[in-house]
Order: structure tokens, then C-alpha cells, then sequence
């Protein structure tokens, strides 16, 4: 094991005498404005900060290790941890991949409901963000107009899955259960009071003088450091990059619905535009969800149970022997699924960006390798950049419009 | 064939392979020729060839995988930003002595997807500029996510002193 | 005076019972919130829940202002220093709780960076179990803190003076054989040590 990397890192630079009058300040682990477990080394000039150092890892709690240990199915409740502020969007992505691995199309009923989640998802993580901005920023009003539509959110993952925060509602080919009717009016009722609450947030922020001065101009990205830097999502699309896997890679339901929606872009790259692309991106999955909930397909919610692939209902595991010799198969811990020896990688767009999935098998079961690709990752990695020649009170501003989840982070 | 792996074997012939599964193409570099060719390789494919965004970069330990020669694996997606297309290069890396050449200079964004791979899986990258953990300790000696590592660790977890009321 | 003739002109009672009646009303918890259950933490604060309503809304995030540690979240291995320094940063008398699965006994994440139940390293009062909890659930364990606080509280924190023994579960047995001993940060009074080059 190389012990070289054990050595802390020395600094020899720092008592240069012309750099004498610099401080620094330690910013975090456990710090209102990181709302999450992120640490900064702050040097500063003043009140201008000079270089910033991100250190990480402060809820590393080995996700990709616990998947090489658990099934498919099983792992959904960790994936489920990563980004917590959109937890469905999350099992799409892994079962994206886990999906193209096995070569198992859903079924459309599935496809459908799978859209609808993920995008009700999208919408309550771009709720937490622009709240939790506008918390940092003074505005804390915005903060409780969020969250009160982000409980009506919950409600609908509840009524669907049972759990109100982690739903854990995806299962290989197809969902844990169908949906109710409830489901779908509290959808129907969600899409027509969610336009009021957008407008009301739109009201509180946009023209805000103080959210407005403290964001406009901060932490600009430009379109080709974007690109350079392996942004995505939101963070790129306010820099002027127009990619977005579902325009790009159409998956799910997407295909049917390219016209309902549009791609949000700015072109300033700086907070306010990342603020401006989170909301716009709200209408649009508004859209998205409006077109959808209209037209859910019939049909049944699993794939057929003679592709070997789901569990079984209830009704099937005790009344047919099929059904019993599956749930079987797939419970029992040396047989479950028979994968290709070969691995894939798949991806969605979720609401921090491109969150994809690197899964190798080796026939069993389980993955050999569950590699995550973390969109808060890569954003954070950019912090620095981000950060140059900016104040300290900015700090907030750019953390918070870069919308960094720890557990998605560090996994 | 798409016309970018005409460009690379008429610039690296013999250097690579090809396979495919699903949608994923992928470009794999030997663990003897990474060390020169990795990096002119994905230069040509990013200036030459339009793969201008580095999707994801991530490790693998192949240590008893079926069939598997070599034991690390590095792959690289990469994707182009104007038609949406995708490819995988993977390079292989060897013990005692895991490393390969950083890209860091291509792409920014690679710098903590390298280093997380360094503290992962002990894989140097040669011409990182930082090249420290990022994920565990700076005190950890090993790399958790290779295979010869057990889920539950060595008991590092259990090792802090505890706090007691009357202390406090 | 409404509370003429219905209150007698005094009372008699004990000074713990006064000082223990007003501390379990002016609970000020320190949101030590790592991951899932922070956002249910913050969704207990806001609209809908509102935990004004019990008297614990004051939240600060400097220790010293705090008497009531919610530790919401797992917590890992380069975090229990810091939990350790935090909870030694807040002023006595002081309560915990252990909000969550993974505060409480490391939950689904048995894995080598994952600290196996907070009560390990620091004392707690409160355990609440859920993945995450529901904010009633975290609701009622404010009012079980009032209780405990009404029950045993004294006014010069004398309850806590004898604990000097560790509290917590049956410490895990080290899966270390001696040649594999590997250093992990072990001191909370050396938590911060990273140094990094200026340049």
C-alpha cells in the first residue's frame, strides 16, 4: 500500500513576507451556508478571497463499495440517498443502466409513470435550490414558498410508494406497484395550483434588489470553461450549452413528449443565470408532467413475468407456480439475475445534471463495479475557479447556485 | 465504421481495440502502451474528432473477473456536445505500480475524477497537479474500493476516542 | 390582573423544577444535519410542520449559542472529530439527539468509512429511528427531551457530574490483526490539520 499518501501536504509558500498580511479561514464542515458537510480553506485579502481549497469526503459513505455487495433491486434504496432532494430521479438513472445491462425495455405504462415522478422529482430539487439560495441570500421568505410546494410533492411520492421522502419505488423492469387514481388528481391538482406558487417565487426573487445585486455578475462560466470542465445540467445550460440527454438521448418517455418541452438556456453563465435556467426549467417540467399525466398509457406496469426479469405480485408468487418459482429465483442469494459478463454505461438528466451509472457484471446478480458519474462532484470542481478574485460574501451565492448535495458528492 | 475510428487507426495503428455492447462503443488501450499513447489518443479525439466533453472518468478493479488480464481498468466517456454521440476509452493499469498518464491538461474537469481514482484505487495519474485524497482521510493507507478490501474494513471506523457526559 | 383569585399569592417549589420548566421551553438546537434527514429537519422548521410551535425554533448554527445537538445524518469517519469538537463547543447543560437510522446504529450503511452509531463517540438522549423520520417523529422527540430535561434537570447541571464511564453500546470487536493497523484520525483535539500550499 503506498504510504506516500499519507503525507500531508506541506505548504512552503505561505510565509513568503510579501504574502505575510493573507489569512486563513476555515469555512465549514459544519457551516449554515454549506447546508451540507463541504469544507473550504479560504485564503484572504480583507474580505477578498484570494484561493479557495474545497476539502471533501466529509460523508463519504462508500455508496460504490455497498453496490458491488447488493442486488439491483436492493440497491435502489442506496441510489436513492445520493441526490436526497430528488431521490426518484435517481432510480430512473440506475435503472437506465441497469436496464441497458440486462437489455430489458419497460413497459410504457412504466415509462410514463417513471417520467412523471422524475420530473415532479426535478421540480422539488429546483425548489430546495432556489429556496435555499434565497435562505442564504436574505430572503427567507422565498425559502418557505418552496418548501410548501415541495411537501405537496411528497405527498404524491407517498400516495404513489408509501415512503414520503425516499420512495425506493423502482424495481428491475417495471415499478414496485401500479398507481392509484389518487395519484393521479392529486398530479392533476398539483399542475394546477404549482403555476401560482412558480409565479409567487418569480415575484419574491427576480426583481429583488438584494437577491439580484448579491447574484448578477457572481461566479461567471463561460460556455467553452463549461464544456472544459465537464458541466452539465443547469450549471452548463446558464452558460450557453445547449445539452440535454433528453433532447439528445431521448429515454423513457421523452420521445413522445419533444414537443411539450424546451431546453432552457442562458447565455450569462453567472448565478442570476442559474437561478433564471432553475426556474424556467420548473415551467417546463410543469409541461412535461401536464402533457404526460393525460396520457398514461394502459396496460400492465411490470414486463411480462416470463421474461425472468421482475418480482412477482402477491397474487402471482401465491397462486401460480410460475410466479413462486420467480419471486424464488430472484430472493434467493446465488441465483437472481443472469447478467452478460460485460459492463455499460447509462445515463439521465436529472435535476443537477447528468447523472449516470457505470455498471460492470460478471453473470451474477450483482454489480461488479457501480460506478457513479456525480454531477455535484464535478460542479464542486469548478468551486475554485468560480471563486477568483470574488468576495467572501459571495461564497453563499456561488455554493448555493451550484446546488452541491454532500451524499451525491462524496457517495 | 464512424469515421473517428478511421481517423485513429490511421494515426495509431495497432495502438487499440475495439468492442461494443448496446450503445456503448468503446476504444481500449493496452496497460503497455497507455503510457504513450493514452493521452495523444484523446487529444486527437477531442481536436480532430469532435469528442470535446469528458462525460466521466471513473476506475475499475478486475482482481478474479472472469476472463479479465489485467487488473485496473480507467475508462473515459467521452461525448460530443454537437451531435450527442459517445465513446468509451478504457486503459489499463498494472500492479506493483498502477499509473497512467493524467489528462488534466485536456480537460479541467478531470482533475477530481483522477484524484478520486487515486484515492480509491491507489492508480497514479503521471502529471497530475494535485494529486492528493480527496475522499478519505489523508492519514488512510489504503484504497477501499479495490477488491482485496473488505466492505466492513479493518475497523479504522471504531477508532476515535469516545466523549464521556462528565467531560463535556 | 386576569390570574387574581385563580393562582394562590405564592408557590412552593424547588429552584431544579423553576430553572428545568423554563430551559425545556427555550430549547435552542444545533442542526448538525450531514444528509437525508437535514432536509427533513429543515421541512420540520418550515411551513407545514413548524416547529415554533413546541418552542425549539431558534436555531443556531454556532454551538455556543446551542443546548440541544440534533445530529441529523450519518455520520463518517472524517466527520466524528468534528461532531466531537462541536459537542464540546456547546455550553452545559446540553442534550442530544440522534436523529435518523444512521445517527443512531449506521443504518443501511454498514461499510468501512461509515461510523456505526454516534453513541459510540458522544452521549445521547434521544434516538429517533426512521430512514428518515417523519416530522412528527422528530417532533415528539423535542417533547421527550422537555420531558427528560423537566425530569431529571438541575440547575447547576449536576446530573452530568458523575458520568465519567462511557456510556454507549458494546464496543465492536477490532477486525484488525497488528500488521494492518492503519492510522485513521483518531483525536478530536487534532481535527483540523489539512495545510495546504499558497499559490
Amino acid at each position: 500500500m503506498p504510504l506516500e499518501a499519507a503525507t500531508p501536504v506541506v505548504d512552503e509558500d505561505i510565509a513568503g513576507a510579501d504574502r505575510e498580511y493573507l489569512y486563513t479561514l476555515n469555512y465549514g464542515p459544519q457551516h449554515p451556508a454549506t447546508h451540507t458537510t463541504l469544507r473550504l480553506i479560504l485564503t484572504l485579502d480583507g474580505e477578498t478571497v484570494v484561493k479557495a481549497v474545497p476539502d471533501i469526503g466529509f460523508l463519504h459513505s462508500g455508496f460504490e463499495k455497498l453496490g458491488e455487495d447488493l442486488d439491483f433491486n436492493q440497491y435502489v434504496t442506496i441510489v436513492d440517498r445520493m441526490n436526497y432532494i430528488s431521490p426518484f430521479a435517481n432510480e430512473c438513472a440506475w435503472f437506465e443502466a441497469v436496464e441497458k445491462l440486462l437489455g430489458v425495455e419497460p413497459t410504457p405504462r412504466c415509462k410514463y409513470l417513471r417520467t412523471i415522478l422524475a420530473e415532479l422529482a426535478r421540480i422539488s430539487d429546483h425548489l430546495l435550490c432556489v429556496g435555499a439560495v434565497g435562505l442564504d441570500l436574505g430572503a427567507l421568505t422565498a425559502f418557505l414558498y418552496a418548501f410548501n410546494q415541495r411537501e405537496k410533492v411528497y405527498d404524491i411520492m407517498e400516495s404513489a410508494s408509501g415512503q414520503r421522502f425516499h420512495p425506493s419505488f423502482c424495481r428491475v423492469g417495471g415499478l414496485m406497484n401500479d398507481i392509484t387514481d389518487d395519484v393521479v388528481a392529486k398530479v392533476r391538482a398539483f399542475v394546477k395550483t404549482f403555476p401560482k406558487a412558480h409565479a409567487d417565487l418569480t415575484r419574491l426573487l427576480n426583481r429583488n434588489r438584494i437577491f439580484v445585486d448579491r447574484t448578477k455578475g457572481i461566479g461567471v462560466l463561460t460556455r467553452d470553461e463549461a464544456i472544459n470542465m465537464s458541466c452539465s445540467g443547469p450549471v452548463a445550460r446558464a452558460s450557453g450549452v445547449t445539452r440535454d440527454l433528453r433532447k439528445d438521448e431521448p429515454y423513457l418517455a421523452y420521445p413522445d413528449l419533444q414537443d411539450s418541452f424546451k431546453v432552457v438556456c442562458a447565455k450569462g453563465g453567472d448565478c442570476y443565470n442559474r437561478y433564471l435556467v432553475r426556474m424556467g426549467e420548473m415551467a417546463e417540467s410543469l409541461n412535461i408532467i401536464k402533457a404526460a399525466v393525460e396520457n398514461i398509457p394502459g396496460g400492465p406496469v411490470n414486463v411480462d413475468l416470463e421474461d425472468k426479469l421482475t418480482i412477482p405480485d402477491k397474487q402471482a408468487t401465491y397462486r401460480s407456480i410460475e410466479g413462486l418459482i420467480q419471486h424464488f429465483e430472484l430472493f434467493m442469494w446465488n441465483r437472481r439475475w443472469e447478467t452478460p459478463v460485460e459492463e455499460v454505461y447509462g445515463a439521465q438528466e436529472t435535476a443537477n445534471g447528468e447523472l449516470g451509472f457505470y455498471v460492470v457484471a460478471d453473470g451474477s446478480g450483482r454489480a461488479w463495479r457501480a460506478r457513479t458519474r456525480p454531477p455535484s462532484l464535478i460542479h464542486f470542481s469548478i468551486f475554485p475557479h468560480l471563486m477568483e478574485g470574488h468576495q467572501i460574501s459571495d461564497v453563499p451565492a456561488i455554493l448555493g447556485s451550484l446546488n452541491i448535495i454532500a451524499a451525491e458528492l462524496d457517495r | 465504421m464512424p469515421a473517428y475510428l478511421d481517423t485513429l487507426t490511421a494515426k495509431f495503428p495497432g495502438a487499440f481495440a475495439t468492442s461494443e455492447f448496446r450503445d456503448n462503443r468503446r476504444v481500449l488501450v493496452s496497460a503497455e502502451r497507455a503510457g504513450e499513447v493514452l493521452v495523444p489518443l484523446l487529444r486527437c479525439l477531442k481536436d480532430e474528432c469532435g469528442f470535446d466533453y469528458l462525460a466521466e472518468l471513473g476506475g475499475v478493479d478486475y482482481l478474479n473477473y472472469p476472463g479479465a488480464t489485467d487488473r485496473y481498468a480507467v475508462v473515459y466517456g467521452l461525448a460530443n456536445t454537437a451531435n450527442a454521440e459517445r465513446l468509451f476509452v478504457k486503459a489499463f493499469a498494472n500492479d506493483p505500480d498502477p499509473e497512467l498518464p493524467s489528462v488534466v491538461d485536456l480537460w479541467r474537469g478531470a482533475e477530481w475524477m483522477e484524484r478520486e481514482v487515486f484515492d480509491l484505487y491507489g492508480v497514479r495519474f503521471a502529471g497530475h497537479p494535485d494529486l492528493r485524497r480527496i475522499l478519505m482521510p489523508h492519514e488512510f493507507a489504503a484504497h477501499p474500493l479495490r477488491k482485496d478490501y473488505p466492505l466492513r474494513g479493518y475497523g479504522e471506523r471504531h477508532n476515535f476516542r469516545s466523549v464521556t457526559r462528565a467531560e463535556s | 390582573m386576569a390570574l387574581t383569585g385563580l393562582l394562590p399569592d405564592f408557590l412552593v417549589t424547588r429552584l431544579d423544577a423553576v430553572a428545568s420548566l423554563l430551559r425545556k421551553h427555550s430549547l435552542w438546537p444545533m442542526p448538525f444535519a450531514t444528509a437525508c434527514c437535514g432536509i427533513e429537519l429543515m421541512a420540520t422548521a418550515s411551513s407545514r410542520y413548524d416547529i415554533a410551535r413546541f418552542g425549539s425554533e431558534a436555531m443556531r448554527f454556532s454551538p455556543r449559542q446551542c443546548d440541544l445537538m440534533i445530529v441529523a445524518g450519518r455520520v463518517v469517519m472524517k466527520m466524528v472529530p468534528v461532531m466531537q469538537r462541536i459537542w464540546l463547543q456547546m455550553p452545559e447543560p446540553k442534550w442530544c439527539i440522534s436523529m435518523g437510522a444512521c445517527a443512531s446504529s449506521g443504518g443501511v450503511f454498514d461499510t468501512y468509512a461509515t461510523v456505526q452509531g454516534i453513541d459510540r463517540f458522544i452521549p445521547v438522549d434521544v434516538y429517533v429511528p426512521g430512514c428518515p423520520p417523519r416530522p412528527e417523529q422528530l417532533i415528539r422527540a423535542v417533547l421527550d427531551i422537555q420531558e427528560k430535561v423537566q425530569r431529571t434537570g438541575t440547575i447547576d447541571a449536576r446530573e452530568f457530574a458523575d458520568r465519567e464511564t462511557y456510556e454507549g453500546p458494546t464496543p465492536l470487536a477490532r477486525e484488525l490483526g497488528p500488521e494492518q493497523t492503519i492510522v485513521a484520525p483518531g483525536d478530536y483535539r487534532t481535527a483540523t490539520r489539512l495545510r495546504v500550499p499558497l499559490n
